[in-house]
């Protein structure tokens, strides 16, 4: 029993992962009716906010190590030591969080010049264009990416004080042994807040409204007088600014290198799919099942009954479901059939 | 019933396509298949010029041309995007490989059985595909070709040898050559070994088959079936014309020619590895048809030529080789020059071909082949101007 528990929060954190990255893709569907190959690439962007941020934090100045009396030696010291001490030292240590500021602007930017300078000549172009287009635009940002930053991934660790196991088992009432990283439970959180947030937005807001309205008929609604194109403009920009949180959160998860976009942009995909093109609802449930059912398939006394299932499982379940439910678990017919 | 659906469709969309009459296209297209396969056959010796011409280079041109023939049967004729071909590349390796541990080092034995086993893959994984259409369609190849590449490495590993990836060893039985005697027996093709440039002309005579019998397909009624299905799927099914034997028999032929195209990898290196069907390899043979061009039939093969030409050369360049080209400016520019090109070349080369590929898309959406018509129909619009 604790280990189905256990591995269905190791599910969950990878299926907010999932399911932030799905809901973008399908605000993007939805509005522009553009399939946005590149949407892995702002995932990983989003993580290198985290790691420039980083690096910003600990630009360091070498000065003399004085506990070192045979010879002379250096050490590096960021400058945020050497100014602000102790609060110095706590603010390189909270760099992951640190860099939302870096990161909703930068992926606002990126998005809304991505949606000016290339989407908005594909919308009448065929579906096999915009997904090549874009997957070209995701090969340049990643190779830019790879020469700035290398090939390696970068460790970017997450503060000292959640960097610990929570005790979960003791707060649901499970007995002990039940232990889980505090920074996957935070991802947890923060996945569902935002996707909460941006639910919120769409249904709460005036903005959101004619959003909606957009995506229903956006013909009528421009008859209206409303400037539809600016609005969804801007949605571009907002999927792309929850793309990247996704993958800023990520990094002390997972270190980021240059093709881990590419790594969950396939699952994500079949994530899309899988929910049903066009449904922001069956985004966020596919995303979060998939990510459970894979952390279950990888328990070794699954493993045992059908071996390699771990390896399988998502694509399987997309078969199924695609054969069962034509068009994904929530999807609307007669969207990207053609 | 169907042949008249046939017959009107025929005359209805297809016709934009396949501009000239059947008996005069005929005998243009005899013209331009020799010509192809001159040019295929002596392929070493007029790229030799541009640092080309060497055997693994062109051996690699003519397997991947192939490839991309293959595939642009099953795109560019019926739409169907499939974005997980390189299974069928995969599937074909293995059984190759297999053919030379367990049978002979024949290249024949193991074309035939690379292409019977992914035409048997390709039947059943397009039987379950075929019955979406749009991206769900792609999804559901891209799954099984993940599923193939990741069960390759893990539980199939007795067939695949996982990660070490399969190759030929010493005890192989080779009931019909006997055991190897000292040294690793090389591939043959009825005792001619098959390495370096006789290896390059199983491949070139195989790419020229190919060739041929994807002209015949496109020219044939069943090609028309297929480009009527690319032009408006729902029109025929409403005319009560059942598309899916044709949708699955394109499917199919073109697993085939990835069959081959894989098989013919294990030819010239006798080793299979799971890395061929992961979807970066199929996303490759994507590119290569949409850069030459997508429904064209030498279009693909250019394009395979074009990518793997600049994978080999451009990712040799280093910044010696730049300053050596640039060499004619005054110190200053050259040295700008080199660090200016410096990030497209070398580790480089993903990005240059990224650009180029959007480059292509943006303005080219018909790839080189249009950019070669649209040229030549300049050309003579200007001389016709001149003349009159």
């Amino acid at each position: 029993m604790d280990a189905l528990v256990l591995q269905a929060l190791n599910g969950l954190d990878k299926g907010g992962a999932y399911a932030l990255i799905a809901l973008g893709l399908t605000l993007i569907f939805g509005t522009l009716g553009v399939v946005n190959f590149a949407h892995g690439a702002l995932f990983m962007l989003g993580a290198f906010c985290a790691v420039t941020m980083q690096k910003i934090l600990t630009l360091s100045k070498q000065i003399e190590d004085t506990s070192v009396t045979f010879f002379k030696a250096f050490k590096e010291v960021p400058y945020l030591e050497i100014w602000l001490g102790d609060t110095g030292r706590m603010l390189i240590d909270y760099s992951v969080p640190i860099a939302i500021l870096l990161t909703i602007p930068f992926m606002l930017l990126v998005g809304l010049v991505m949606e000016r300078g290339l989407v908005q000549f594909f919308y009448k172009r065929s579906h096999a264009e915009q997904i090549l287009v874009t997957f070209g635009l995701a090969i340049v940002i990643q190779e830019i990416i790879k020469s700035v930053f290398g090939a390696n991934p970068i460790p970017t660790p997450a503060p000292d004080v959640v960097s610990g196991s929570a005790d979960v088992g003791a707060w649901i009432g499970f007995g002990d042994g039940l232990y889980y990283p505090y920074w996957r439970l935070i991802y947890l959180g923060f996945s569902l807040t935002i996707i909460g947030a941006v639910f919120a937005f769409l249904r709460f807001t005036t903005f959101g409204m004619v959003v909606r309205a957009g995506m229903q008929d956006r013909e009528t609604v421009g008859l209206l007088g409303i400037d539809v194109q600016r609005r969804f403009t801007i949605v571009f920009g907002i999927a792309a600014v929850v793309a990247g949180l996704a993958g800023m959160m990520y990094t002390p998860i997972l270190p980021p290198d240059y093709h881990m976009g590419m790594d969950f942009l396939v699952l994500s995909f079949v994530v899309v799919v899988v929910g049903g093109m066009g449904s922001l609802e069956g985004a966020v449930l596919a995303g979060f099942l998939l990510g459970i059912l894979q952390s279950f398939a990888s328990m070794n006394e699954v493993k045992a009954i059908i071996p390699g299932i771990d390896q399988i499982i998502v694509y399987l379940v997309a078969v199924v479901v695609l054969q069962v439910r034509p068009r994904g678990l929530l999807g609307r017919r007669g969207v990207m059939e053609g | 019933m169907s042949a008249a659906t046939v017959d009107t469709l025929r005359r209805g969309n297809a016709a934009a396509s396949v501009p000239a009459g059947d008996t005069a296209s005929s005998r243009s297209d005899h013209i331009k298949f020799a010509v192809f396969a001159i040019a295929v056959l002596t392929m070493p010796v007029w790229l030799s010029p541009i640092g080309a011409g060497y055997p693994d280079l062109v051996q690699k041109f003519a397997i991947f041309g192939i490839f991309a023939i293959g595939f642009n049967i099953l795109f560019g004729l019926t739409g169907y995007l499939s974005f997980g071909h390189a299974a069928f590349l995969g599937v074909g390796s293995y059984a190759a490989v297999w053919s030379f541990k367990l049978l002979t080092m024949n290249v024949v034995p193991a074309m035939i059985f690379g292409v019977l086993a992914s035409g048997v893959f390709a039947l059943l994984i397009g039987y379950v595909s075929l019955r979406r259409t749009g991206i769900y369609f792609s999804i559901l190849t891209l799954a099984f070709a993940q599923m193939s590449y990741n069960l390759a490495y893990s539980v199939l590993t007795p067939i695949t040898n996982g990660e070490t990836g399969l190759q030929l060893a010493l005890h192989d039985p080779r009931v019909l050559d006997g055991p190897a005697e000292a040294g690793l027996p090389t591939t043959t093709l009825f005792g001619m070994e098959t390495i370096g440039y006789p290896g390059f002309y199983v491949c070139a005579v195989m790419l020229i088959v190919a060739y041929y019998v994807a002209m015949r397909i496109t020219r044939s009624p069943f090609g028309m079936t297929l480009r009527a299905i690319k032009s408006n799927q729902n029109r025929m099914n409403y005319t009560g014309f059942n598309t899916r034997p044709y949708t699955l028999a394109a499917f199919v032929i073109s697993g085939m020619y990835a069959g081959l195209a894989g098989s013919l990898m294990a030819v010239v290196d006798p080793l299979a590895g799971a890395e061929r069907m992961q979807w970066t390899a199929s996303g490759e043979v994507v590119l290569m048809t949409i850069l030459g061009g997508t429904g064209t039939l030498l279009g693909p093969v250019l394009g395979a030529g074009i990518i793997k030409y600049f994978e080999n050369i451009f990712s040799a360049f280093n910044d010696q080789v730049l300053g050596r080209i640039f060499d004619f400016l005054p110190e200053v520019l050259q040295n700008l020059m080199v660090t200016l090109v410096h990030p497209f070349v070398g580790e480089g080369w993903h990005l240059t071909l990224g650009v180029v590929f959007m480059l292509i898309v943006i303005f080219l959406p018909g790839g080189v082949m249009e950019g070669i018509g649209r040229i030549s129909a300049r050309i003579s619009r200007s001389r016709s101007n001149r003349s009159s």
